[in-house]
């Protein structure tokens, strides 16, 4: 219970609240990394994933390249990259700060958010009625307006799970930075650990977690809200399609 | 990392084999002793909610929040209790791995045809006897794309343990002594064999699902090849 009370102690103390290390910015910088490679890992999931849905070439090779990105430890991406990113510092005349602690931790979450994204968007597609497509197709909807107007939206609901993974997992990785000297609330918990102050660190695993849940819970409305009324609908007892 | 070195010290690998394949049987045996826990959990959970189906919703529920848990804050959060012991290193990996477990074993029991089941009564099986004769055979292929899923993540996570010490980090312990001596060699190996190990682990996996299930042929059911999700916990 000591570290309980210490803990709430902590996370009350109003000169935790402000500075370079006070939780709004280590928040700010959480949240920055994992947008940022969240996004980036969407730009590029997401067309192809879209693209090999749509044709249906090429997806087994895709999927079996995320599934084996997901068996590479974030760890391990995050300390390769580490010493060529300090080495072209020199080089391509950015701050070797940067390549100590922002590039290894963006691309270690950036490859950790492909694979859900990529995986959800292909098997979305892909669980569309091949029947709904070929009738569009004969309706003469070009390709472009089939995947706009009636697979992404069918599979709305999975992309967006895919997205929601992604997410969560990063913003739980993300805590890995503080490892490389980037900030993030991790840093409270490699902190609190190295100087062996427990309230510190508990502060540090409370405010993670509920980051987390929160990123979780808030995408879990988001799936429901982009998912179309009629197939919210269609899916509550009584009023989908008679199953045999 | 410095200037003067390179990028790969082979001689030092040499002189280090014992060491690192020391640290490599390590995250080995670490992995392998929560993957092993974790599925006894899971299956002792399932086999319960198999009986009464009421309960797989809050299993799910409960075992997807602490999934949700930042490995490296679960694991920061035990030292005060247990140390810097194996039981710190190995509640976390286990606990991570009951969610995959638990889901891919109800799935693949799902899986089981009603009218395989209901031919099986017909014919007498005692509950029991339908559960380690029928259903337990058809569910393998789904608790096994589970167990590879569940010793994959394992794996990695074993490395983040390598943070609170040297005790039971495994190939981490390689990853976090190069960073703090700026000694990349050493960095690196810790990584590509943990990366090595994952894959292997994987590979070995699907070799033991096709010879457990030599009527699958062909047409076995891979979970990793439909869309990942995360529990529906959220009402």
């Amino acid at each position: 219970m000591d570290t309980l009370t210490a803990t709430v102690a902590w996370l009350l103390d109003p000169s935790h609240w402000a500075g370079g290390d006070g939780i709004p910015t280590r928040i700010a910088e959480h949240l920055a990394i994992s947008t940022a490679s969240l996004l980036a890992a969407a730009a590029v999931a997401l067309p192809v994933g879209a693209f090999i849905g749509h044709t249906g070439r090429g997806g087994t090779l895709a999927v079996n390249v995320a599934n084996l990105g997901r068996a590479i430890p974030s760890y391990a991406v995050l300390v390769i990259v580490l010493p060529p990113a300090l080495q072209l510092a020199p080089v391509l005349g950015y701050d070797p700060s940067f390549g100590l602690s922002e590039i290894p931790t963006f691309t270690a979450m950036f490859l950790l958010a492909i694979p859900p994204i990529l995986v959800n968007t292909y098997a979305g597609l892909r669980g569309v009625d091949r029947d709904l497509v070929e009738s569009a197709r004969g309706m003469g909807l070009r390709e472009g307006q089939i995947l706009a107007r009636l697979e992404v939206p069918l599979s709305i609901g999975v992309i967006v799970g895919g997205i929601r993974t992604a997410a969560v997992q990063v913003v739980a990785t993300a805590t890995l930075g503080a490892v490389v000297a980037y900030g993030g609330l991790g840093r409270y918990i490699i902190d609190g650990i190295a100087r062996h102050e427990n309230d510190r660190l508990f502060a540090g695993v409370v405010l993670v977690a509920g980051l987390a849940l929160i990123t979780e819970g808030g995408l879990a409305l988001v799936q429901r809200l982009a998912t179309p009324r009629g197939l919210r609908l269609a899916a509550r007892p009584g009023f989908g399609p008679a199953s045999t | 990392m410095r200037p003067d070195q390179p990028l790969i010290d082979w001689a030092w690998i040499a002189e280090h084999l014992d060491d690192i394949g020391l640290r490599l049987v390590q995250h080995l045996g670490i992995s392998a002793l929560a993957v092993a826990i974790g599925l006894a959990i899971a299956m002792a959970l399932a086999l319960w909610a198999r009986r009464s189906p009421g309960l797989r919703g809050p299993v799910t529920g409960v075992t997807g929040v602490l999934y949700t848990i930042p490995s490296l804050a679960m694991f920061a959060a035990l030292v005060p209790f247990t140390g810097l012991t194996l039981l710190t290193a190995e509640i976390p990996l286990v606990v991570y791995t009951l969610l995959i477990l638990f889901r891919n074993i109800m799935a693949g029991f799902d899986g089981v045809p009603a009218e395989v089941n209901e031919a099986a009564d017909g014919m007498g099986y005692r509950s029991s006897e339908r559960l380690r004769q029928i259903e337990l055979p058809l569910a393998v292929p789904l608790i096994i794309a589970g167990v590879r899923l569940a010793s994959v993540s394992t794996i990695g996570l074993v490395m983040i343990v390598s943070l609170l010490g040297r005790n039971f980090g495994g190939l981490g312990v390689l990853i976090t002594e190069g960073i703090q001596t700026f000694f990349a060699t050493k960095v690196y190996v810790g990584a590509a064999l943990s990366v090595a190990l994952a894959v292997a682990a994987d590979l070995a996996l699907v070799a033991l699902e096709r010879r457990a299930t030599p009527w699958a042929q062909g047409v076995a059911i891979d979970i990793a090849q439909g869309p990942i999700r995360t529990p529906e916990w959220i009402p």
